[in-house]
């Protein structure tokens, strides 16, 4: 799955958690750049990432996403090591 | 099978669509649509959204819910739970009910059940979950399972002192990995084993102290522990329970608060060909459909007649529901070698070619029971879709291609969750077959009293004891539909009244020629406030499964023979319309009082004057316990 592709999945499970129907991802995003992007929030959209890729995230990786950028990186990363590249 | 995504209950392909549309109406008209959304294959995200719109309506939908489908949960934790408290809202919409939730503060639930003043207790809950995890009450080397369990009753023992509510325990999750392996249980030391040790302890302690369950862990246990508690959620974010199982999860409250609330199913409606054996029996014959040992899809069928059974003995009434000719769908029952069901065990059986909303309709209406106390199994989904949508109040559980998983997925559903098991349980289904056998009979007379009188019925009376009690408050949180005030008791409610002499308390239990009726019927009658010639009629409902039997007659008799000897002058009795209870609007009319004005909860009143009352006539031998 090309990075584009994963970014077209992951707006609606963004528009999903955060309840928003306009949200446009740039890999610069931060938590600050979106409303209720907080802990609580945070978690949901971990677990429903993993369930809609079919990934699992670590402990370490949880907490330590810096953008959308880089949690698009993590996602295709899981996807390769998944499917044996 | 995966319990995680509520298998028992149908996808919905425009869901997405419908909750968009129902975001548009108005709360009255969102009102209608809710319980629809909810009763669909939802994800945590799904659940999530759904709750958000019942959450900005939330002031205008609590309005108008009728008081007996509103309830106030209290939740008290150890670690987070934010997160399932949608899931729970939305599990309690699917069984109808309205549900405001406090959530104590996370690390403060001690503090919370110790302080009388606290924000919980002024909550005034009417059920109270407690949530602790095992990183809690396991903690140290030296604290033992017993320890834990003592300090979960102290809870119980502190919310019952500054609250009425009823508690709720959920068992502990056993995340601890173990040191010995398989033979673990030598070594109690281990924190694996002190929660092995600890959920046998908490089953014991919760019965004995009156304490029901939310069984955590042998759900965790079905669903793989692994997809029930993710460590890294819990280093993260202290969440025991992962927001994935939050359906799931919310579902399990939501039954609790559903039986609580007498939202429980009564009532198996089997289909048959392809249902309860495979073949058609009209085209195969009773020999040729597939049923028994020996092959396994027979074996299969057998494995769910089996559960069906093992309900009947616990309660469930079974009825049959089948487009067939009656003689053939009879046939398996009185000559297949191999069916576990026998037409003893099954209190209504309608088998013809109408369809199968208006059988269902018949049957409910046989058994004098509500549409909403009927579970419907079909492996048909042409029929099951065709019910869900004629009859929304009758739970369809959508079931998988494969009969070896019809059981669990119907037990999965939890359409029948209940509390306790009384002797009137066991003996139900023969009590609605000799019903069956009155009906019949009645039906063959047309001289109504000289049937009421060859039936030899006796009334045994007794006030509210400890034996009774379990009874009794069953009776008090399921009737619907003769019950005058729908006011609904916990068990320790109830209690109070067994020793409090001023209260009239009454269970009734009705026998006959043809059988034991059980308890059928509970008043309790209390001084009016503030007018010592008065004394009024707080609940009263009867069994429909009695009507027309005079058992109200012989009833108000006894009640007035009592109130006088006590000196009152006025018996005071109150009807509160609800949607079901419409059978007692004159209930009181009927049996002489006059109306006299309004309550203030928007029910009538009557009254009774007793000097002159003349007992009315009836042949019931009436007698004490």
């Amino acid at each position: 799955m090309t990075q584009d592709a994963i970014e077209d999945r992951l707006t609606p499970l963004f528009c999903d958690v955060f309840d928003r129907d306009d949200i446009v991802l740039r890999p610069e995003m931060t938590a600050k750049d979106i409303e209720g992007w907080d802990s609580f929030n945070h978690i949901n959209l971990i677990v429903a990432i993993e369930s809609s890729f079919g990934v699992k995230f670590q402990t370490s990786e949880i907490e330590g996403l810096r953008n959308v950028g880089h949690l698009v990186e993590l996602i295709e990363r899981k996807l390769n090591a998944k499917s044996g590249y | 099978m995966d319990f995680l995504k509520l298998p028992w209950l149908p996808e919905c392909s425009d869901w997405v669509e419908k909750l968009r549309k129902a975001a548009t109406l108005d709360a009255e008209e969102l009102g209608g649509e809710l319980r629809g959304l909810a009763t669909a294959r939802l994800d945590f995200l799904r659940t999530s959204k759904l709750d958000r719109l019942m959450q900005r309506e939330a002031d205008a939908l609590r309005l108008q819910t009728p008081a007996a489908k509103r309830l106030r949960l209290a939740v008290a934790a150890s670690c987070t739970v934010t997160h399932l408290i949608p899931a729970i809202r939305v599990g309690a919409l699917r069984r109808d009910l309205w549900v405001d939730v406090y959530e104590a503060p996370y690390g403060t639930y001690r503090q919370a059940l110790m302080t009388p003043d606290s924000e919980l207790y002024a909550f005034q809950p009417d059920v109270l979950l407690l949530i602790q995890d095992p990183w809690h009450l396991v903690s140290g080397s030296r604290s033992t399972a017993d320890d834990a369990i003592s300090g979960l009753r102290a809870c119980w023992q502190l919310a019952k002192q500054h609250s009425r509510c009823t508690v709720i325990q959920q068992t502990v999750l056993p995340v601890f990995p173990d040191t010995l392996g398989n033979n673990e249980c030598v070594y109690p030391e281990s924190r694996a084993e002190r929660v092995r040790r600890l959920n046998e302890g908490l089953a014991k302690a919760a019965v004995d102290d009156g304490v029901l369950l939310l069984d955590a862990a042998t759900w965790a246990a079905r669903t793989g522990l692994h997809s029930w508690y993710d460590p890294a959620l819990w280093h993260s974010a202290k969440q025991e329970t992962s927001p994935q199982v939050s359906p799931l999860y919310g579902d399990l409250v939501g039954r609790l608060l559903g039986a609580l609330r007498g939202r429980s199913g009564k009532c198996l409606v089997l289909d048959l060909d392809n249902t309860l054996w495979g073949g058609v029996v009209g085209d195969d014959g009773w020999s040729g459909i597939t049923l028994g040992q020996g092959n396994a899809l027979g074996e299969a069928y057998i494995g769910f007649q089996e559960y069906a059974l093992a309900l009947a003995r616990r309660g469930i009434i079974l009825a049959i529901c089948s487009k067939n000719d009656e003689k053939n769908a009879r046939a398996p029952f009185e000559r297949h070698p191999d069916m576990m069901l026998r037409l003893d065990d099954i209190a209504c059986f309608v088998a013809n070619w109408e369809d199968k909303a208006t059988n269902l309709r018949r049957i409910a209406k046989m058994l004098n029971i509500g549409l909403d106390a009927l579970v419907f199994a079909d492996d048909n989904p042409f029929e099951r879709n065709l019910v869900r949508q004629e009859l929304p109040a009758v739970a369809v559980p959508e079931l998988p291609e494969d009969p070896a998983l019809y059981a669990s997925t119907i037990a999965g559903g939890g359409y029948f969750e209940g509390f306790t098991v009384t002797a009137d349980d066991v003996a139900r289904v023969g009590q609605y077959r000799d019903n069956a056998a009155r009906v019949a009979e009645l039906e063959a007379t047309t001289d109504l009293p000289a049937y009421l009188r060859n039936l030899d019925m006796e009334l045994i009376w007794g006030t509210f004891d400890e034996a009774g009690l379990p009874r009794i408050t069953q009776l008090v949180n399921k009737s619907n539909q003769y019950n005058l005030t729908t006011r609904r008791y916990n068990e320790a409610e109830l209690r109070e009244w067994t020793q409090n002499e001023e209260v009239l308390t009454y269970q009734l239990r009705l026998r006959d020629r043809l059988g034991d009726n059980g308890m059928i019927s509970v008043i309790i009658a209390r001084p009016k406030a503030g007018e010592p010639d008065a004394i009024e009629i707080d609940t009263w409902l009867m069994s429909c499964r009695v009507l027309g039997r005079q058992v109200e007659t012989a009833a108000l008799n006894l009640l007035v023979e009592h109130a006088r000897s006590r000196g009152y002058t006025r018996l005071v009795g109150i009807f509160i319309p609800t949607e079901k209870n419409e059978m007692v609007r004159n209930h009181y009319l009927k049996l002489g009082f006059e109306l006299h004005g309004k309550s203030p909860e928007g029910g009538a009143v009557y009254e009774l004057p007793l000097p002159g009352y003349t007992p009315f006539d009836h042949f019931i031998t009436v007698r004490e316990a």
